[in-house]
């Protein structure tokens, strides 16, 4: 009697939670089809498209050819190569060595420096390029002309140089952008027990062995994480450039993602602008693969 | 005993050793808050347009009137602040409310096809912004003809994957029985958010709010992209425009930035519990 009344109880309460679960997921999911999904099989047809208010012409794959043709293109993404390069594994390498730093001391001093070390991540963008902006004042007396004269260095016009451009959106980031990845890396390490570094003590170890054997390995899902989102974000970033240095000087700092914002928001060459964001999404993709299939043998998520 | 070597031959070295890396450390801490407190500073000097600048670390006087003139630029700049305020407040209210529902019935809830539909989700977190923004920019302006409206600056963002993901994870600890004894004592799968999930998941909510806050105030290219008037801009935008119609005015600019920030800042200071343990909660799996 009881066997068969529970398989029917057991059925119905599955079918009806069901239908409570699609009630919560609804409004995420229309959000999503709307402003996501929608979007991207969009822009897979505007690629194909020469975009005009009042109905689009076709023209099959001329988008994808006139950006591989352009030779902005190609700079652009070699711009935001260069950017990356200097950028990530150099703040990962920094956020890491800071980690370390901290660690030694009380609960309440790595609050502290977290805090200061997450604050420029707290004030908007535009704030921020606005302060250094100022700072890279051309003038001899811009803070950064007075900094680097104590090395005995020449002022530069930093953002007005095709040389410099670069390096000061550079430097910028690597002073602005290491707070979210020491606080991770502090989370990781405060996770290793503390009995593996008593084993290694026994047998001899000292602090380098301990940092190659146990703290590197122990991190190396971390620091996965930490370069894939990285890179992801390296490559679409464009809001510095945009604000400091609108891409120029001689297109110095246009990057892939300040390129696509200025032939869609700009030039309103939507379909081209699309084309170029496919492009990106896969080399996005390309590159995470790799990551995860040379350095994620042993990552999960 | 730990990563450090605590047992030192001399307490000399150790304070060494110490007294080094902190130094290194406080170094870069100032390095890292210089432009901040350069904003800050500046901020008090008087709006003159800077001809040969001279740049003050420490302030000879505080004065107020680089606000009045960055508020005096135009009618709308208290708008602006109102404006990011309901934006952002909105955004918030919204993604702590829909995204916490979706992970909840992510995590919890058996039905048809979910783990297809949670694994789309997740695969759309890789598509870079650059691919929707285009599309989304020809839906909000020419077909719903949306532009200058707070449902442009709004809509987009009432439910964002990264937050459903971060409840998702979160709720996903929590044990099944309690669940199964409240279902047994006749509550709806609703009845079960409101009275347990939802109490247990303050803290994911707190930083998800948080988090999804401080992004929206900050963001700066959406509103720039679909507001074309004064009245509907945030201050970012506000912010940018002043930048560009006032290049020399230093000091006003400074103000400017500070006004666009400090909300930020006082915030950050106020829950900065909750900021920091926002940054690990989506990143460290667990």
């Amino acid at each position: 009697m009881i066997q068969t009344v529970k398989p029917s109880t057991k059925k119905r309460k599955i079918k009806g939670d069901s239908v409570w679960g699609y009630t919560f997921i609804a409004v995420a999911l229309l959000v999503f089809a709307m402003f996501t999904a929608y979007p991207v099989v969009s822009a897979f047809i505007i690629s194909f498209q020469e975009y005009k208010p009042l109905g689009s012409t076709w023209v099959g794959l001329e988008n994808y050819k006139d950006t591989f043709a352009s030779e902005l293109f190609w700079k652009s993404i070699k711009n935001t190569v260069i950017y990356t390069i200097l950028t990530v594994p150099f703040a990962l390498f920094i956020s890491f060595a800071v980690a370390i730093m901290i660690i030694p001391f009380k609960k309440w001093l790595q609050t502290t420096f977290k805090a200061v070390y997450y604050l420029p991540a707290v004030a908007s963008g535009v704030a921020l390029s606005v302060v250094w902006l100022w700072i890279y004042d051309p003038m001899k007396s811009g803070i950064f002309n007075k900094v680097i004269g104590l090395f005995g260095i020449e002022n530069q016009n930093w953002l007005g140089s095709s040389a410099t451009a670069m390096l000061s959106l550079v430097i910028m980031s690597w002073l602005s952008s290491h707070g979210t990845s020491i606080i991770i890396y502090l989370a990781a390490l405060l996770g290793i027990d503390n009995s593996y570094y008593e084993a290694a003590e026994l047998d001899g170890a000292n602090f380098f062995h301990k940092l190659w054997y146990i703290v590197i390995p122990f991190l190396k899902p971390t620091t996965l994480f930490l370069l894939v989102t990285g890179i992801i974000g390296s490559f679409q970033v464009f809001q510095n450039a945009y604000l400091m240095t609108g891409g120029g000087p001689d297109h110095a700092t246009t990057m892939v993602g300040l390129l696509i914002f200025n032939n869609a928001f700009t030039y309103f060459e939507f379909g081209q602008a699309s084309a170029q964001s496919l492009i990106l999404a896969v080399i996005i993709a390309v590159i995470s693969l790799i990551q995860f299939k040379f350095l994620g043998n042993d990552v999960e998520y | 005993m730990g990563l450090y070597n605590n047992y030192l031959k001399h307490k000399w070295l150790m304070l060494l050793r110490n007294g080094g890396i902190a130094f290194i450390l406080i170094a870069f801490a100032l390095a890292t808050i210089f432009p901040i407190y350069f904003m800050i500073i500046s901020s008090f000097g008087d709006p003159v347009e800077a001809g040969a600048m001279s740049y003050e670390l420490f302030p000879k006087k505080i004065s107020f009137d680089s606000y009045k003139f960055f508020f005096d630029y135009s009618k709308y700049s208290y708008t602006w602040l109102l404006n990011s305020l309901i934006m952002a407040s909105a955004i918030t209210v919204s993604n702590v409310l829909f995204a916490s529902l979706a992970g909840y019935a992510f995590s919890k809830i058996q039905f048809k096809g979910r783990n297809f539909l949670f694994f789309m989700l997740l695969c759309a977190m890789m598509i870079p912004y650059q691919v929707t923004q285009v599309p989304l920019y020809i839906l909000i302006v020419n077909i719903f003809n949306l532009q200058n409206t707070y449902t442009a600056l709004i809509a987009p963002s009432l439910v964002t994957v990264y937050n459903i993901f971060l409840s998702k994870q979160f709720m996903t600890s929590i044990p099944n029985e309690i669940l199964e004894s409240a279902k047994m004592e006749g509550c709806n799968q609703f009845q079960i958010y409101w009275k347990i999930i939802a109490p247990l998941s303050k803290t994911v909510m707190a930083v998800m709010a948080i988090l999804t806050f401080m992004d929206t105030w900050n963001t700066f290219f959406w509103p720039f992209l679909v507001t074309n008037t004064m009245d509907m801009q945030t201050i970012q935008v506000g912010l940018k425009n002043f930048k560009f119609a006032n290049t020399t005015y230093f000091a006003p600019m400074m103000a400017g930035a500070t006004i666009s920030a400090l909300p930020m800042f006082i915030l950050f200071f106020s829950l900065q519990k909750y900021f920091l343990e926002g940054v690990t909660v989506g990143a460290v799996k667990g």
